[in-house]
């Protein structure tokens, strides 16, 4: 009943060993509503996601869910920008899931199948959970310590994934009471994202995946004065994930990948991701595998091929031949703001053949920036817009706002100066002198 | 009658037998030509909108619609600030955003209408649906308080009424003078059947006249039983949207025989009639000219069920002031366009009926039209000629209008929509500037009221 899916695509080898859990490909679906129960899992082993992480397991009894639970912060074309959840762990009990936990893992063994886990923060319940897990066979286990509502008013989720000294405290607990990968999920809703992952470091995880959900009202309903989504007449705070939370995934992933003392920790890139393109931004900053949910949610498990096949098309001809050849590739270009080049000077073109004059520019630059682009209007009513280059500090924001793709492109300018950073730079009243 | 066709058969009989014939499929030959935006689909669409600086949509528009703004509105979903900001600058958006030409003003303009998209932002449906779906609470334009002050306005075509709407904005009292019995002008009595449903056009004046201030008189015509000095005499100041009521002639013996009809009249008795059935149908019909008239009366006659329906024109189609739009319309229903051929004899039956006309072929040389001397000739059942409308000479008969200075035929006026008499303005189809387009038309009524304003105060102020 089980298909193999072929780690070679295009040529490309997409199979991962991620912190010694292999995978045929790097897109696994994170723990949610996808990846619930065996129905859901095998549908999406069925359609070629690489691996799955089951849905949070707690103790008995369950967890109970209220109805009405997802929003979303829609695009004017009604596309889902974020979207939002108030759902808990499973609701399900523990002795069923790891059932089929463990008859999935047999019947799909070259998947990976992690589970995900959230018990309170005593030694005595992850004593006694582990083993039930590994008696399953999974491959490894995520501790969800950043779900953001309903769990940490028990102790549970983001008030463990706050606390570093918690986040140690159970990364140990794992480690000394399970055999297998154990990855800490990291929560977004903290000051310093690089704290949260020393500490899994220190607990002895063998990987961190991030982000986990963002605290968030994605809009309120202005006839009844009530956030959504609505449960009866009120609302409470979810988590945010989908599109609009990749940039600050991104970034937390690029700054556990650059910090020193994490910087070979593996990282399970999480955020946002909906196509190849977002997941192989993930692997350039140094992610070993993506996972995915909103996307999914929204289309179905079926993404996955365009997402295998685009991400191996391009890999192919990038000339890479699995993903190890390109994963933090963007890191070392990914530095703070005083290295950067003081020296660097980039201005915009705006190329006058496919300029469609709608004018974007020129009021965008002239009502807040740099007023940098003329409006020239001719004698027959022709609007023509041209960079003021002596004025063009390189913002972007003209590019940015230009709804035509290439038509307004930053041109670097030769200085003749050397690379200057703002510790070298003059103009630094803090200058330290070397 | 001096243009009979009542020994047509009925459209009803003609078509009897045909598949499908009833008249509720010939009533359903009339529907709306573009059918509205749905709800979605108006949504979609505005999305499209750059929100441009400047925006040359804008600059097309002959009544400045801020359209950039609207469209922006309708993707906030505030549908009636879009019909507020439409209104405010054309208080007949509704029926312009059914008949105006935008393929040639601001979707020509549009900036996605660039060789890279070529797919214009389709601001003429957009403006129908913000139009269409207002729910104001009463009239979204106030009246100033009351200026004391009385205007005239003689013909409620859309300068006339675009001019009434905004002197009761103002706070004057208006007086509409019309000779039909029907407010709109040519939105009512000269706009094809299927680009005005549902009786929109006196929907609109209806809306319209809810400001208040402004009194209809109906059945009243000038040159006839209304004289401008009375006018002059009894109103502050007086404004003329007579439109162009006198459909040319083509100059040819047996112009009045039977069968022979100006296109405009037809139209008129289509968009009036309860029952398609009844109109006279020309099986074969030749209709002379290539304005939106030519075209209108040439694509209605195929929708009620002719067999052949030939315009001819006496250039190319390059040089027809119908859009590339409109003759696409008329060839979508079958209409042959035969052009270079100018009419040269009305050919008639024993009876005297029209039977067919003998054209000349023509051509330019040097930009001078002439005959080659060859002809020949089409049969037809009828001939309806639209060739442009022409000033009626009897309006301006009286004393004083009669001294009114002129541009060739048309009636002199300066930028502000003055004429060459005191109190006296003009705007519409009746002026020597613009397109004839129910738009400008609009325009030239809104700006006059600003000016019989300004100058209704400015003699305040010196009294």
């Amino acid at each position: 009943m089980n298909t193999r899916t072929d780690h070679l695509v295009n040529g490309v080898d997409l199979s991962i060993d991620f912190a010694g859990i292999k995978s045929p490909n790097p897109f696994w679906l994170a723990s949610a509503p996808p990846t619930d129960k065996a129905y859901n899992v095998e549908r999406a082993y069925r359609a070629g996601w690489g691996g799955v992480v089951w849905k949070t397991l707690g103790e008995d009894p369950p967890a109970v869910n209220v109805s009405s639970r997802y929003s979303a912060h829609f695009g004017k074309n009604r596309e889902v920008l974020g979207f939002n959840n108030i759902e808990l762990i499973t609701d399900r009990s523990l002795e069923i899931n790891l059932q089929e936990i463990a008859r999935v893992k047999r019947d799909w063994p070259d998947r990976a199948l992690i589970v995900s886990l959230m018990v309170p923060c005593e030694e005595a319940a992850w004593r006694h959970i582990l083993p039930l897990v590994e008696a399953t066979g999974a491959d490894g286990i995520e501790l969800n310590l950043g779900c953001p509502h309903g769990m940490p008013e028990r102790g549970m989720g983001a008030a463990v994934g706050q606390n570093p000294d918690l986040i140690e405290q159970v990364a140990r607990w794992c480690k000394q009471y399970y055999s297998k990968p154990v990855i800490v999920k990291l929560t977004p809703n903290i000051t310093d994202i690089r704290v949260a992952a020393q500490a899994a470091l220190r607990g002895g995880a063998d990987a961190v995946s991030l982000i986990n959900t963002i605290n968030s009202i994605t809009s309120i309903d202005l006839d009844n004065m009530v956030a959504k989504p609505t449960v009866g007449q009120q609302s409470t705070h979810g988590g945010y994930c989908g599109s609009a939370v990749k940039p600050i995934a991104l970034n937390m992933v690029a700054e556990i990948a650059r910090d020193t003392p994490t910087r070979h920790l593996p990282i399970s890139g999480i955020g946002g991701i909906s196509d190849w393109r977002d997941a192989a931004e993930f692997v350039a900053l140094g992610a070993g595998s993506v996972q995915v949910c909103t996307a999914a949610m929204l289309h179905g498990f079926r993404i996955v091929e365009e997402m295998q096949d685009g991400l191996s098309r391009w890999m192919a001809e990038q000339g890479y031949r699995s993903l190890d050849d390109f994963s933090g590739k963007a890191v070392a270009n990914t530095t703070d703001w005083k290295h950067l080049d003081m020296n660097f000077k980039t201005i915009a073109h705006i190329d006058q053949d496919t300029c469609i004059s709608c004018g974007r520019c020129y009021i965008a630059c002239e009502d807040t920036s740099h007023q940098s682009i003329a409006q020239l209007i001719d004698a027959s009513g022709t609007r023509r817009y041209e960079v003021i280059d002596e004025e063009c500090v390189g913002c972007n924001l003209c590019q940015i706002t230009c709804p035509v793709q290439d038509c307004i492109n930053m041109v670097p300018q030769e200085t003749g100066k050397p690379y200057m950073s703002w510790n070298q730079d003059p103009r630094n009243p803090f200058r330290q002198a070397s | 009658m001096k243009h009979d066709l009542t020994h047509l058969p009925r459209a009803g009989d003609a078509v009897a037998g045909r598949p499908g014939a009833s008249p509720q499929a010939l009533e359903a030959n009339f529907s709306d030509l573009h059918p509205p935006l749905t709800q979605r689909q108006a949504l979609i669409e505005s999305q499209r909108c750059l929100y441009c600086y400047d925006a040359p949509c804008v600059e097309a528009c002959p009544s400045d619609i801020d359209i950039p703004r609207f469209i922006r509105q309708i993707s906030e979903q505030n549908i009636d600030g879009a019909a507020h900001t439409i209104l405010e600058q054309n208080i007949l958006g509704g029926s312009c955003a059914r008949v105006c030409p935008t393929e040639i003003l601001c979707e020509q303009r549009c900036v996605r209408n660039h060789d890279a998209e070529c797919q214009p932002v389709l601001i003429g449906l957009l403006q129908r649906h913000a139009t269409d779906h207002a729910h104001f609470d009463g009239h979204p334009f106030k009246r100033a308080a009351d200026s004391g002050h009385q205007v005239a306005v003689v013909g409620a075509g859309p300068a006339g009424l675009a001019c009434a709407h905004r002197l009761a904005m103002l706070g004057h009292r208006v007086t509409v003078f019309e000779a039909e019995t029907k407010p709109g002008g040519l939105n009512e009595y000269g706009i094809a059947r299927y680009k005005m449903t549902d009786d929109f056009a006196r929907k609109e004046v209806e809306f319209l006249l809810e400001i208040g201030g402004i009194e209809m008189r109906y059945g009243q015509r000038l040159g006839d039983n209304l004289q401008l000095a009375q006018l002059h005499a009894d109103y502050d100041g007086v404004f003329l949207g007579l439109g162009l009521g006198a459909s040319r002639r083509l100059g040819l013996a047996g112009e009045d025989a039977p069968g022979l009809a100006p296109a405009v009249d037809y139209i008129k008795t289509l968009r009036q009639t309860d029952d398609l059935t009844q109109l006279p149908l020309a099986r074969r019909c030749v209709v002379i000219g290539a304005g939106n008239t030519a075209i209108d009366m040439a694509t209605q006659m195929a929708r009620l069920g002719a067999d052949e329906v030939t315009l001819v024109y006496r250039r190319g189609v390059e040089a027809m002031s119908a859009t590339g739009h409109e003759q696409e319309i008329a060839k979508a229903n079958g209409v042959r366009m035969l052009t270079w051929a100018t009419p040269r004899e009305v050919l008639v039956d024993t009876e005297g009926r029209v039977s067919g006309m003998r054209f000349e072929r023509t051509r330019e040389i040097e930009g001078q039209l002439q005959g080659t001397g060859e002809s020949f000739e089409l049969a037809a059942d009828a001939v309806f000629k639209a060739i442009g409308q022409g000033f009626d000479g009897d309006s301006l008969s009286d004393a004083m209008a009669s001294e009114l200075a002129r541009d060739g035929e048309r009636i002199h006026v300066d930028d502000a929509f003055r004429t060459s008499l005191p109190r006296v303005y003009a705007g519409g189809d009746c002026v020597a500037p613009g397109q004839d387009l129910t738009v400008q038309a609009v325009q030239h009524g809104k700006l006059a009221a600003h000016a019989i304003h300004q100058d209704l105060l400015a003699k305040q102020e010196a009294a």
